[in-house]
């Protein structure tokens, strides 16, 4: 396997916007290094504002990086491709469609008995089978995420990009989303990269962690977590990869120590 | 999801809350038609018309036919110019709401011409068109073209860029993001900028009829007033602009009601 090139390669990847006054640059990333192998469940995480959606920008092609390498399933990434589906926070379900309609939105070039088994297959897979023809507008935060979700599996997308998707949802609609994503993942064999600044998320979820320090952000650490799914939350090894974190990012457990984030 | 259940207290303060909603404006207009009526015979004019005298000037317009005609000459000319200015102000906005080089290009001039009073026109509508239909049909065109290329143009720009992104991430482009995204996302605002076209339209018309034409609506209260100072039909035309602009507005507010365009208008 050492020679095959890993799904995502960054290498030495700088991001720098243009800051608000007097020509000077923001730096936001600064030499970002990692890889990401297919079918692997990996989450980033790191300080608000650190710059790890920035990360996820460029890996979904919706932002260019200033320098550096970011090959996706063995190119450049150029632009947004519907192999691999951004998933976003602010939920981009449209609201002018059904679910049904939603959930076939990237299938239209399919024949209609083929796009009709699929998006029946995903919308039972998230749960929301008898709101096939209710609109966004008529279903919770929890549900919308899962329509957006539905949405690209059934499409065929062969890798999601999960920006901080459970950041709006409460305490138990989190937490079940979480489980329910994981089935997915482990069901559909998809690979998933997904940004949180929710390390308990985080830790519960991935198969390995990457920590980003502050900005400019580069990543500080990997931390695998090799742990059988679904995850005890009291299990020495979740606690100690969990404990790790925190303690990289310079805080203990329970919110002491400097930098914490919001 | 709501799930308020219809349970007896609330299914109650519904039905009075929906009985208010009748009942109130009908007392209100019942009111006002009593103060008018107390205050023409307390004033002892005999030019200005009580409501009563309205009622039956609208009666005898009915009986000599020209109630349908004028209405029908007034609408005819609203659907024209409106229509009109639909199919040139939607694509028009969406263009310009999308592409910034058409934007910066033609934003001033619009900006210009749309503070210009559609009554200003009438002079070179009329050396345009002459005193036909096509004068006020142009001058309605003129009145709601802006509010619904301005509202389109508005909605493409203040469209939230996560639809934008999530329909490129699904590889679409050029008219197929369009007609998929853009519109629908679009479509409640316009609908709103349709909404306040056709109001300004219809004061326009009758504005226009009062100068160019010699049927309709506005031509009804010019000519009564200078065919002997018959104000009881002047005031019936009025009564009977208020009552179709009402009727046109609630038409258009059905539009808001569907499915497709009903999360643009937040909680009702």
């Amino acid at each position: 396997m050492a020679n095959v090139e890993p799904l995502i390669r960054v290498r030495d990847t700088w991001m720098s916007f243009p800051g608000k006054s007097n020509g000077k640059y923001v730096h936001v990333l600064e030499n970002v290094n990692f890889d990401i192998r297919a079918g692997e469940f990996v989450c980033i995480v790191g300080p608000s504002g650190c710059g790890k959606s920035t990360m996820l920008n460029i890996l979904g092609g919706f932002l260019k990086e200033t320098r550096g390498e970011v090959r996706v399933e063995g190119a450049p990434v150029t632009g947004p491709d519907p192999g691999r589906i951004f998933v976003f926070q602010e939920n981009g379900v449209f609201p002018w469609l059904t679910v049904e309609q939603n959930v076939g939105f990237g299938l239209l070039a399919r024949p209609e008995g083929e796009r009709e088994q699929r998006v029946k297959h995903y919308i039972q897979m998230v749960g929301l089978t008898g709101f096939e023809k209710s609109y966004p507008r008529e279903l919770s935060g929890g549900m919308r995420q899962r329509v957006e979700i539905a949405r690209a599996l059934a499409a065929e997308a062969r890798v999601l990009y999960m920006d901080e998707p459970f950041g709006a949802l409460d305490f138990l609609t989190r937490l079940k989303m979480r489980n329910d994503l994981i089935r997915i993942w482990q069901a559909e064999h998809k690979t998933v990269i997904f940004v949180t600044h929710d390390i308990e998320e985080a830790v519960q979820m991935a198969d390995r962690v990457l920590v980003m320090s502050r900005r400019p952000a580069t990543v500080q650490a990997e931390v695998v977590v090799d742990l059988p799914r679904p995850r005890d939350l009291d299990a020495p090894g979740y606690l100690e990869a969990r404990d790790k974190i925190f303690s990289i990012m310079g805080m203990d457990a329970h919110g002491g120590g400097a930098g914490e984030p919001k | 999801m709501s799930g308020s259940s219809g349970n007896g207290k609330g299914a109650a303060v519904r039905v009075r809350v929906e009985r208010g909603k009748l009942f109130l404006p009908i007392g209100t207009i019942i009111l006002f038609l009593l103060a008018w009526d107390v205050a023409v015979r307390i004033s002892g004019s005999d030019l200005f018309p009580t409501p009563i005298q309205v009622a039956k000037g609208i009666k005898e317009l009915a009986e000599k036919g020209l109630l349908l005609k004028y209405i029908v000459a007034s609408l005819f000319r609203v659907s024209w110019g409106f229509g009109g200015a639909v199919l040139v102000g939607v694509p028009l906005g969406l263009v310009l709401g999308w592409f910034r080089p058409a934007f910066f290009a033609m934003n001033p001039l619009i900006q210009i011409l749309r503070p210009i009073s559609p009554i200003a026109w009438i002079p070179v509508a009329i050396l345009w068109f002459g005193v036909k239909d096509t004068a006020p049909i142009f001058l309605i065109f003129l009145a709601s073209v802006f509010p619904i290329t301005v509202s389109a143009m508005a909605a493409v720009q203040n469209m939230q860029s996560v639809y934008i992104r999530a329909a490129q991430n699904f590889g679409l482009t050029g008219f197929s993001l369009f007609r998929r995204v853009i519109f629908p996302a679009a479509l409640p605002q316009i609908i709103t900028g349709i909404r306040i076209a056709l109001g300004v339209a219809w004061l326009v018309v009758v504005a226009a009829e009062m100068i160019a034409v010699n049927s309709g609506l506005g031509y009804l209260i010019i000519d009564a007033r200078n065919a002997g100072k018959r104000y009881d039909l002047v005031v019936a035309g009025m009564a009977l602009i208020g009552a179709i602009g009402l009727v046109l507005d609630l038409l258009v507010r059905r539009l808001e009601k569907f499915d497709e365009v009903r999360w643009g208008y937040g909680q009702r």
